[in-house]
């Protein structure tokens, strides 16, 4: 009886059942897939926005536009030059804001066309002289819902 | 002859799945973004017509005038401030708690959910900028008025619907909205001479 009890059999460890790793990893792929949107554009400007308190989260991302505002990268992504404009991929200046607009409403669905939202991304040192002529262009293309986009404080 | 000898499909090896899932997950997790944008949102007025310029008439207890100029500092009517104080200086213009005849004239107007109130919808936040004044100042600007206001139309909601801003239905936002309309006009930018 003693011995039966401390006698242990040849046990094998059996092998880890990897059959649901899977299923769990394409679970964590769909939920990126989803709460991320791509990257549609590549950054030619450097920029800082303002840090503030009074925060709202965009949404609908579908139906925002971009306006960069920062200062010009080297091909060593060094900040340097003068303040610029960036509309999609490429550095513009504020008479291109309007064609700019017309494109991205025809992209737009006519729900999405109905709240479309600017958001100005623009460096903390940015001149208000640009920012004012950037509004000036918004307004006669009549975006008129514009966001300032900033970091929480 | 035409027995064959029943055979068993071996099980689909599905051990490099995982591997080719692990790529996809890297792929989309290099190429995207999650950056959530946030920001202060605000709406431009309609374009006016530039041949045209109405002067309105606002009389002058019901004006408060910000401007920054050049060098980033901020006046409020004429006299210098800080950013720090401008919140509550625009609180206390925009809510006129003692009915001051130096502050903004208000009336009374029924507000849905609220009845006959008090209502602050003849204020004017002026703004004015330099060409030169860089957007940080005058972002924090924008961002201590907003807060102002949304100081105001909590401790509204506190008082009359007993539960904090974030809780209002969107009705009752409306209503707070009445209250504490944002009137804020934003003037020409002045050009500073050049001083570099």
């Amino acid at each position: 009886m003693m011995q039966r009890m401390f006698h242990r059999g040849n046990h094998e460890v059996p092998a880890l059942n990897t059959s649901s790793l899977p299923d769990l990893i394409f679970t964590v792929l769909f939920f990126f897939m989803i709460v991320t949107h791509m990257r549609t554009v590549e950054l030619k400007v450097r920029y800082e926005v303002p840090q503030g308190t009074e925060l709202q989260k965009l949404g609908h991302k579908s139906a925002v536009s971009y306006i960069y505002v920062g200062r010009v990268m080297n091909s060593s992504y060094q900040a340097e030059g003068e303040m610029q404009i960036q509309l999609n991929d490429q550095i513009a200046t504020v008479d291109e804001i309007k064609a700019y607009l017309e494109e991205e409403r025809r992209r737009m669905s006519p729900e999405d066309q109905a709240r479309m939202t600017v958001s100005i991304k623009a460096d903390r040192d940015t001149p208000m002289g640009m920012i004012v002529d950037i509004k000036h262009a918004l307004q006669h293309s009549f975006a008129l819902k514009i966001n300032y986009s900033a970091s929480e404080k | 002859m035409f027995q064959r000898p029943s055979r068993k499909v071996p099980g689909l090896n599905t051990t490099s799945t995982a591997d080719i899932s692990f790529m996809l997950l890297i792929f989309f997790l290099v190429t995207s973004s999650m950056d959530t944008d946030k920001g202060l949102p605000r709406q431009l007025p309609p374009p006016q017509d530039e041949t045209e310029v109405q002067e309105l008439m606002v009389k002058e207890r019901n004006v408060l005038e910000l401007r920054l100029d050049a060098d980033n500092h901020l006046t409020i009517g004429g006299e210098p401030a800080t950013m720090e104080e401008l919140q509550g200086r625009v609180e206390v213009f925009v809510a006129n708690p003692a009915n001051d005849q130096g502050l903004p004239e208000k009336s009374i107007r029924d507000v849905d959910l609220l009845g006959r109130t008090e209502v602050s919808d003849r204020h004017v936040i002026s703004i004015q900028v330099d060409r030169h004044t860089s957007y940080d100042a005058y972002f924090q600007m924008q961002n201590a008025i907003v807060a102002a206001y949304h100081h105001l139309r909590s401790q509204l909601a506190e008082k009359r619907f007993g539960h904090s801003l974030n809780r209002c239905t969107p009705e009752e936002r409306d209503a707070l909205g009445m209250v504490y309309p944002q009137r804020i006009s934003e003037q020409q930018p002045t050009e500073a001479f050049e001083s570099e």
